[in-house]
């Protein structure tokens, strides 16, 4: 019945000759179609992480707080009071570049089905986008067209299923233009006594399958993610899948009720490579072999052969091992929520994946060969791909017009500008626990059940890791720890998603390579072990490949749950404290490190040199400081200075609603760009009643840590002043409209 | 725009439980939680759930429609819902005299059950739109407004995609002669809504449907306590007819 295997359509498949070599070898003969079709995905990139394997064990995984470390769906970690939380991030660059709806609406499925599938109920997501520039003259219209899309796509998703979408963040560069990245990041909760994990246990025991019925959308997405796209990348829009939310909220509820009858001994969701990832990882993860029968698996088409079944990435299905004699309680649940719930097969003793088709065994292989036996790569790595020069254009004399222009060109810039527009279609407001969302520092939800609040961030930057991985990446954790800092919490612990080019390039491989180990090293320092996450590789079109663009999401903890202090002033009368001094750890190269800044990007139109430099120790001082004075109260506001320096930064803090003015002198011999927009690290803007000025001076002294006192709030303008002189004074309603109304504009323009 | 203030620490005076509210749970309903959460603790009211197939209502005083996407909104929002056995069941406490507020979803739902006139169209933008908007009551005369100040706006979140309230001329006209616009949008108009409307009431005054959450408004920490007239006045008038019975 089925295909002849050869080295050919084993090439097919993405399996190297070597790759297919030690199939044989290992099997002992030429594996079936749909066998080989079973090895092509679970050796894929995408699942068998093959290129990163190797890197990713330099990363810290461990620590107080965390129950369940990478290798599960998601990472686990305590928030006290007997609660825990699950969280981690996915990627679905490639589905969302071919179909930029379904692609982005389905990572948001995806990554809530990893957080349920554990037991616990997911209460927030955050997103990462990269788009090509959406006023590009040439690819304008299909950038924007993409991220439109996007947008739509996470927002039905999200808002349809009950989930808020409380932050994250969206940059714009040439490089994304046919690699759009979407990294969507998802956090549950549940109690500590009830985690569930994706294993199999006790031989003869039911398999269960629930869900949607398996259709032949989707086959081979994970292949599809782990390959360059071409010219015939339209080809690929059937591989794309099609994703039902409200299903999904079915499907959860179930799920979740299903989980507290006691009779679900582990449960994993079918996303990637569909029921042959979660057959073969409870099979491999329990130590025992699962055999099932294809006949007995809802289907949505009629004729669909084994290997499409096995291939399929239908979307909102599970996969669950119950206890046997109590496999009743679990499908009466399913029952009562209108959704199909079979047993399609058990659990033996023999380690083997065994599937059968009409009784006839169309597949037979050992689950261990199929996760842990996958290749391991140390592909070569060189030194990281760089175009950039190291030195930049002379610094001219810039005039108080000049600045001020030149704040108005950022505030103006995509990247810049207010992300209202995207967060206004997300419901991030839904389950009333939203006490900061988008457009805070940091996203913050309080957690009603355990008297805590958590906050999270996301971030990235890929013009800094374009020009320095390693640095570059200890820069994106630092930030999200001091985004955490900028709302009083406490980082706990990380998640990353990996996105880069072709690892078979040695100067790509070496940007991975940097950029793990830049990750390891601030993740020790700063106490955010990595509780898993994702890595997207061959992000290139045509041979153009994506800048390094790791992503960081880090949790925090606050133990309260009350509202934290915004990022805005509050009102007329503050001092405006800049805690950390103007350019802490940027003492040398000042020129060379301008060159990663914004300023150099939007107004200088060019980018060089290196990234800011950090010292991880102040970085650290400068956090906790922050958490200090905020946590007794004495400051009214906190905001990180980054993206845009400092003369952006005071303008975020002036837009609040309603907006509030402020009047700033600096006294400095630095070039008056650098003071106003260079972008070094472990800077906050505090605003504080003046009778606090002394505390909060004492506070950051106590740690070692410099505070600027740089002026009041007030009026609505906002003035700065630079060695006495006047440098510019701009009513706020023009600043405010051009940074809200800009982004909406270069959006919707058709 | 007004600037509220959220004050730490704030604790919410709890109100002595007056009635029963019976929350409905169709498939894809999302703020079901979120009413619970604010009728029971921050209001301290009692609730119950009411499962979708289920026709029985129990002993509630009034019936909340949550928002959300009922059986997926397939076809049309609450196109489907308007045949589950508990919208049968709602129809005749409705008719009855009892008290249904449907926000959301659950308005949507009650346009299309025949309970309240006019259609809820996709919004003007073509976008999902959430954000926290300014409401004024068009008539403090019902069971749901009695409690809101006259011409004082509250604010209160919208999140939707398809809350455009859209009826004929002559339906509009008699909605404002019969004084059943509870709420209009107040400045800014976050779908196009005809006549700013955001909330109406049915001839008998006693089913109101309405597109702002005011569930979401009830607790301080998540920035507004607005939507607590809404509910206050329901308990009002519960208690009023109680003391009419017992008078």
């Amino acid at each position: 019945m089925q295909a002849e295997v050869n080295a050919q359509v084993a090439a097919d498949h993405g399996l190297s000759p070597e790759e297919y070599g030690r199939v044989i070898k290992r099997l002992g003969r030429v594996p079936t179609l749909t066998e080989l079709g079973i090895i092509g995905v679970m050796w894929s990139e995408h699942c068998s992480y093959k290129s990163s394997r190797l890197h990713l064990k330099k990363l810290p995984t461990s620590g107080e707080r965390i129950l369940v470390g990478p290798g599960e769906n998601a990472g686990i970690v305590d928030i006290g009071g007997g609660w825990a939380a699950a969280f981690k991030i996915e990627s679905h660059n490639h589905p969302s570049y071919i179909e930029p709806f379904q692609g982005a609406a389905t990572g948001v499925g995806g990554i809530l089905r990893d957080i349920f599938t554990m037991g616990a109920r997911p209460i927030a997501c955050l997103d990462a986008l990269r788009f090509g520039p959406p006023d590009d003259p040439e690819h304008g219209p299909a950038n924007r067209r993409i991220a439109r899309g996007v947008v739509e796509g996470i927002a039905h998703y999200g808002n349809c299923i009950g989930v808020p979408t409380i932050g994250g963040e969206c940059a714009f560069d040439p490089c994304f233009t046919a690699n759009p990245l979407v990294n969507v990041f998802a956090l549950g909760i549940f109690r500590q006594d009830s985690i569930f994990l994706g294993s199999a246990k006790g031989v003869g025991n039911p398999v269960i399958y629930v869900g949607a019925k398996t259709g032949r959308d989707g086959i081979q997405g994970a292949s599809m993610a782990s390959a360059e796209f071409d010219e015939n990348s339209e080809a690929k829009r059937p591989n794309v899948q099609v994703g039902d939310p409200f299903l999904e909220k079915l499907l959860l509820e179930a799920c979740l009720e299903a989980m507290q009858t006691g009779a679900i001994l582990g449960i994993q969701d079918m996303g990637a490579a569909g029921l042959t990832c979660s057959t073969a990882e409870m099979g491999g993860r329990g130590g025992v072999g699962i055999e099932i029968e294809l006949n007995r698996v809802p289907q949505r088409e009629d004729g669909m052969t084994p290997y499409e079944i096995m291939l399929s990435e239908s979307q909102e299905r599970m996969l669950l091992v119950a206890e046997r004699g109590r496999e009743w309680e679990v499908l009466k649940v399913f029952e009562k929520w209108g959704l199909d719930a079979v047993e399609i097969g058990r659990v033996t003793s023999d380690g083997l994946l065994r599937v059968r088709h009409g009784g006839e065994v169309v597949a037979e292989l050992d689950n261990g060969f199929l996760s842990d036996d996958a290749p391991l790569y140390d592909r070569p790595h060189t030194t990281p791909f760089r175009t950039a020069p190291m030195e930049g254009p002379e610094l001219r004399e810039s005039s108080g017009e000049d600045l001020l222009a030149a704040l108005e060109t950022l505030l103006a810039s995509a990247d810049l500008s207010s992300k209202r527009w995207i967060w206004e279609q997300y419901d991030y407001q839904v389950r009333t626990n939203t006490t900061a969302g988008p457009g805070s520092d940091a996203a913050v939800i309080r957690i009603k059940e355990a008297g805590v609040s958590l906050a999270m961030s996301l971030d990235g930057n890929s013009r800094y890791c374009s020009l320095d991985p390693r640095l570059g990446t200890q820069l994106i954790v630092a930030e999200c720890c001091r985004n955490l800092a900028a709302v009083g919490a406490v980082p706990i612990a990380a998640t990353n998603n990996l996105n880069f080019g072709n690892p078979e390039k040695p100067e790509i491989m070496a940007q991975l390579v940097q950029a793990i180990e830049g990750m390891g090293d601030a993740c020790r320092h700063f106490g955010t072990p990595i509780t898993g996450g994702n890595v997207s590789l061959y992000n290139e079109t045509l041979g153009e490949g994506i800048a390094p663009s790791p992503v960081m999401g880090i949790v925090g903890i606050l133990e309260h749950t009350e509202a934290p202090v915004g990022s805005c002033f509050p009102g007329a009368g503050h001092r405006i404290v800049l805690l950390g001094g103007l350019l802490p750890g940027c003492g040398d190269r000042l020129a060379t490190r301008f060159g990663s800044t914004h300023y150099a990007k939007s107004v200088l139109g060019t980018t060089w040199g290196l990234p800011p430099a950090i010292d991880p120790e102040y970085e650290s001082a400068v956090q906790e400081a922050a958490r200090r004075i905020i946590g007794q109260g004495l400051a009214r506001s906190g905001h990180d200075v980054s993206n845009g320096g400092l003369a952006v930064a005071l303008a975020e803090c002036c837009f609040g609603s309603p907006s509030v003015g402020a009047e700033v002198s600096l006294n400095t011999d630095l070039p008056p760009q650098y003071a106003l927009f260079h972008e070094s690290p472990s800077r906050m803007l505090l605003s504080v009643a003046p009778e606090n000025i002394e505390r909060v001076q004492q506070t950051a002294a106590e740690l070692g840590v410099e505070t600027l006192d740089l002026g009041e709030t007030g009026g609505d303008t906002l003035s700065v002043r630079l060695n006495g002189a006047e440098c510019f004074q701009v009513p706020l309603s023009r600043l405010h409209a051009i940074w809200d109304t800009v982004f909406e504009s270069l959006l919707e323009t058709q | 725009m007004v600037h509220y203030e959220v004050q730490r620490g704030e604790h919410q005076q709890p109100f002595p439980p007056a009635m029963k509210f019976g929350v409905v749970i169709f498939p894809g309903s999302n703020c079901d939680h979120d009413a619970l959460y604010a009728l029971s603790r921050n209001l301290g009211q009692t609730t119950s759930e009411i499962w979708h197939e289920s026709e029985d209502l129990g002993d509630v005083d009034a019936v909340f429609l949550p928002g959300g996407f009922s059986y997926g909104d397939y076809l049309r929002c609450g196109a489907i819902a308007r045949f589950s056995p508990v919208i049968r069941s709602v129809r005749r406490f409705a008719h009855a005299g009892g008290l249904v507020l449907g926000v959301c979803n659950g308005f949507q739902i009650l346009v299309e059950a025949g309970l309240l006139p006019g259609v809820l169209m996709r919004n003007q933008g073509l976008r999902f739109v959430c954000r926290t908007v300014e409401l004024v009551p068009g008539t403090t005369d019902s069971a749901f407004t009695s409690e809101s100040l006259p011409g004082k706006p509250l604010r209160i979140p919208v999140a939707h995609g398809e809350g455009r309230y859209f009826a004929d001329q002559a339906t509009l006209d008699r909605l404002e002669a019969e004084d059943r616009v509870a709420f209009r949008y107040h400045g800014h108009n976050p779908n196009g809504s005809q006549r700013a409307i955001a909330g109406v009431l049915s001839e008998g005054r006693n089913v109101l449907g309405m597109m702002p959450h005011p569930e979401r408004a009830c607790d301080a920490v998540v920035g507004s306590t607005d939507g607590i007239a809404v509910f206050r006045s329901m308990i009002a008038a519960t208690e009023a007819v109680s003391a009419g019975y017992a008078g």
